[in-house]
């Protein structure tokens, strides 16, 4: 048996302070998002150390790529943040591309800006409807499902896929839009997505209990965000307006008129109505997207980087050579190496490519917006309450897919 | 199940042998435990949203706490530091339990084929329901759920009794 | 020629290997002895300021002399540029000086360095595995670690 406590040695004042308590949380918890795991040292409720661990979700997305041709890769990019798998696509692609120094054609652009926006915006759902899950505020789980699966029946119509789309191509994409495919997009953005994002907006933002739930919980400054890698509606919350959209405008962002929403304490509730306004800017972009879609091709003319056509494949021999050669080998990517960043979703998503020439990538290095967010947690909690950390960590919005890869 | 209804209004009666009210009665109260680790998982917040909703089969109640739940839906690709985490959670499960195998990933490694990925769960627990796809539509999790229901209603035999596969 | 390089040539002539500026992308090779000095350099220099360390990771050259390379992506918030400092380590001694003080934020990105590739960096608070679990022998991203080569940690062996 233990030693009873003698409550009153500290000079007759009650002490009861006892030993730091070791938890665990994770992988399998219902709050860690997937497959995180945390050793959390307490206080009583008062997180005083925490450990994260994590790749728990490893599938050697770059050895995988290292063994596959160019074109292979896309399907490995979907599933790396598989909450807005468009994007992963579009960011693949570019880089790609800046390799080969392809110029890809106007039309292509607006259609990779609306569906990476398309993409960002289902991805703020499912940070912010999970989030408030976790925080005990299931409706605005189901309002913010109803426009993704709209969003959903949108993808699929585009490339056959729910989830994981692999619509991109070096040079273009897997296919053209289809027939009426901006007209749905632009009904579900002026209808469904709107309304949903008002009724949420409704339901929390001046919601007393989600106020005093996340104000001023996971704060961070400007300084320790910029310090610790920090990008993305997480950094954006802090105050710092960096939005690559903006600062090295790529595709045609820099044609359409869009605000960059910054916060200013960087806690959990900046960084929802980041989110929010978020979205609605980029219902903005869209709408301004669509208007300018120009018409034309939406591959570039090029036979060494785009398939011939069936017709073509089926009729000559040269083109049937062509597509052979060019499904076993791969597309012929020059040697050299290049770093091509694009704004997703969480923050500045990064492929690092080495080429020595030849059908496959040498190396592929993802830098994930959710790595450094993650190395961030301990730093947004300690000191904090147990229940913050949920808190704080649904809202900073952890994809396991990319963070592990 | 036989069931006899009196045209008079009388009071009717229904003949039955228990095991069957009970597996009646267990099949329109699964609770599923989601192992979701990946893409899949999306998938399954789809089946259980507004759209697809699986409350419609008995089985939104969803549990995180393996002592509490029937059905284990593997959803997603299980590597070798997640697999020990997967088999001790069945292992916590009470019978009867059965398994679920989402996505291709769970099924058979999927196109993961390299020194991490455990190429398919049936490798470590004994699976009753395979899903294919990558990932699976949500309808894939709604008919795997009815078909677990099957397995309950017929008595047909699970997997777990014919564990391992020699 | 770009600023950020001819600044670090000015600075460091001696550390500097080569540069290039292929694809728009500043590249800087340097020797690693000077590694945290010149990282501090490019961050503190008031016409640099990279404020933020992007990525790092590491490249294995298998057959070529040295094998190695670490390669950081560095971003300037305010002069919204971009430079890439690569350090080539020979295969017998991949070790370089950690870059955590300079940018807290690089910590775990050294770890998975460790991790895949094997390459030490030498005064680093934990530099453990970070992606694989510690029993993993071996570095998986290495050219020379075949890329099925399970080492199961649970179920038969294959």
């Amino acid at each position: 048996m233990a030693e009873p406590v003698d409550i009153t040695a500290n000079g007759g004042t009650p002490d009861l302070q006892a030993e730091p308590m070791l938890i665990n949380i994770g992988p399998s918890h219902p709050a860690t998002h997937a497959t995180l795991r945390f050793q959390a040292k307490l206080d009583g409720e008062t997180i005083l150390d925490l450990v994260p661990e994590f790749g728990y979700l490893h599938r050697g997305f770059e050895k995988e790529s290292e063994a596959a041709t160019w074109t292979q890769v896309v399907p490995y990019t979907d599933r790396l943040n598989y909450v807005s798998p468009l994007m992963n696509n579009v960011g693949y692609a570019m880089a790609v591309e800046k390799l080969c120094g392809i110029e890809i054609t106007d039309r292509c652009k607006y259609v990779r800006v609306i569906i990476s926006e398309l993409s960002r915006i289902i991805d703020h759902m499912v940070c912010i409807g999970t989030n408030m899950v976790d925080l005990g505020a299931l409706t605005n789980f189901w309002y913010f499902w109803k426009p993704r699966e709209e969003v959903y029946f949108l993808i699929e119509e585009l490339c056959g896929q729910r989830l994981t789309t692999s619509y991109t191509r070096i040079g273009g994409a897997m296919a053209d839009l289809p027939a009426g495919w901006t007209d749905r997009v632009l009904a579900v953005c002026r209808g469904v997505i709107p309304e949903c994002i008002a009724d949420v907006n409704a339901l929390l933002t001046k919601n007393r209990i989600f106020i005093e739930r996340t104000m001023g919980v996971g704060p961070i400054t400007a300084k320790d965000a910029i310090a610790l890698g920090f990008t993305g509606p997480c950094l954006r919350a802090a105050g710092v307006p960096l939005d690559l959209r903006k600062d090295e405008p790529y595709l045609v962002y820099d044609r359409f008129d869009f605000d960059i929403p910054i916060g200013e304490a960087g806690d959990t509730c900046d960084r929802y109505l980041v989110r929010m306004e978020e979205m609605r800017q980029s219902l903005r972009i869209i709408e301004q997207a669509i208007a300018q879609l120009p018409g034309g091709p939406i591959d570039i003319d090029d036979p060494r980087f785009i398939l011939p056509s069936k017709e073509l494949v089926y009729g000559n021999i040269e083109a049937l050579m062509n597509h052979f050669k060019f499904i076993m080998e791969g597309v012929k990517v020059p040697a050299g190496e290049v770093y091509s960043a694009t704004e997703a979703a969480n923050g500045e998503l990064g492929f690092y490519i080495v080429s020595r020439g030849g059908g496959g990538p040498y190396k592929i290095k993802v830098r994930p917006p959710c790595f450094p967010l993650f190395q961030g947690i301990p730093h947004l909690v300690k000191g904090q309450m147990i229940a913050d950390l949920i808190a704080t960590l649904g809202s900073v919005n952890i994809i396991a897919g990319e963070l592990d890869r | 199940m036989a069931v006899r209804i009196e045209k008079d209004g009388a009071p009717g009666y229904a003949l039955t042998t228990l095991e069957s009210l009970i597996a009646w009665g267990r099949k329109y109260s699964l609770y599923p435990f989601t192992f979701a680790t990946a893409c899949c998982g999306i998938e399954v917040m789809g089946a259980f949203g507004t759209h697809y909703d699986l409350s419609r089969f008995g089985a939104e109640v969803v549990r995180f706490s393996p002592r509490q739940a029937d059905v284990l839906l593997v959803a997603g690709t299980i590597n070798y530091k997640m697999a020990p985490v997967l088999k001790r959670i069945y292992d916590q499960m009470l019978e009867p339990k059965w398994v679920i195998s989402m996505g291709a990933c769970a099924c058979s490694g999927g196109f993961y084929n390299n020194y991490t990925v455990l190429q398919g769960i049936d490798k470590i627990v004994p699976v009753d329901v395979y899903i294919p796809g990558c990932p699976p539509n949500p309808e894939g999790i709604i008919d795997a759920v009815v078909r677990i229901q099957k397995i309950i209603e017929t008595g047909a035999p699970r997997a777990a009794d014919r564990w391992p596969i020699k | 020629m770009s600023i950020v390089l001819d600044r670090l040539r000015e600075r460091f002539p001696a550390d500097v290997v080569s540069t290039h500026s292929d694809f728009g992308d500043d590249t800087a090779l340097v020797r690693r002895e000077r590694i945290v000095e010149i990282l501090a350099f490019l961050r503190d220099d008031p016409a640099l300021l990279f404020d933020f360390a992007m990525d790092l990771t590491g490249v294995d050259y298998l057959g070529e002399e040295p094998r190695f390379e670490v390669v950081y992506h560095l971003y300037s918030l305010e002069k919204k540029r971009r430079v890439r400092i690569k350090v080539r380590l020979h295969e017998e001694d991949p070790v370089i000086d950690t870059a955590v003080a300079v940018w807290p934020g690089i910590n775990w990105y050294e770890r998975e360095a460790w991790d895949m590739y094997g390459i030490v960096f030498r005064g680093h608070p934990n530099l453990k595995r970070i992606l694989m679990y510690e029993a993993f022998e071996g570095h998986p991203l290495r050219k020379d670690y075949p890329k099925a080569k399970r080492q199961p940690t649970i179920g038969p062996e294959e």
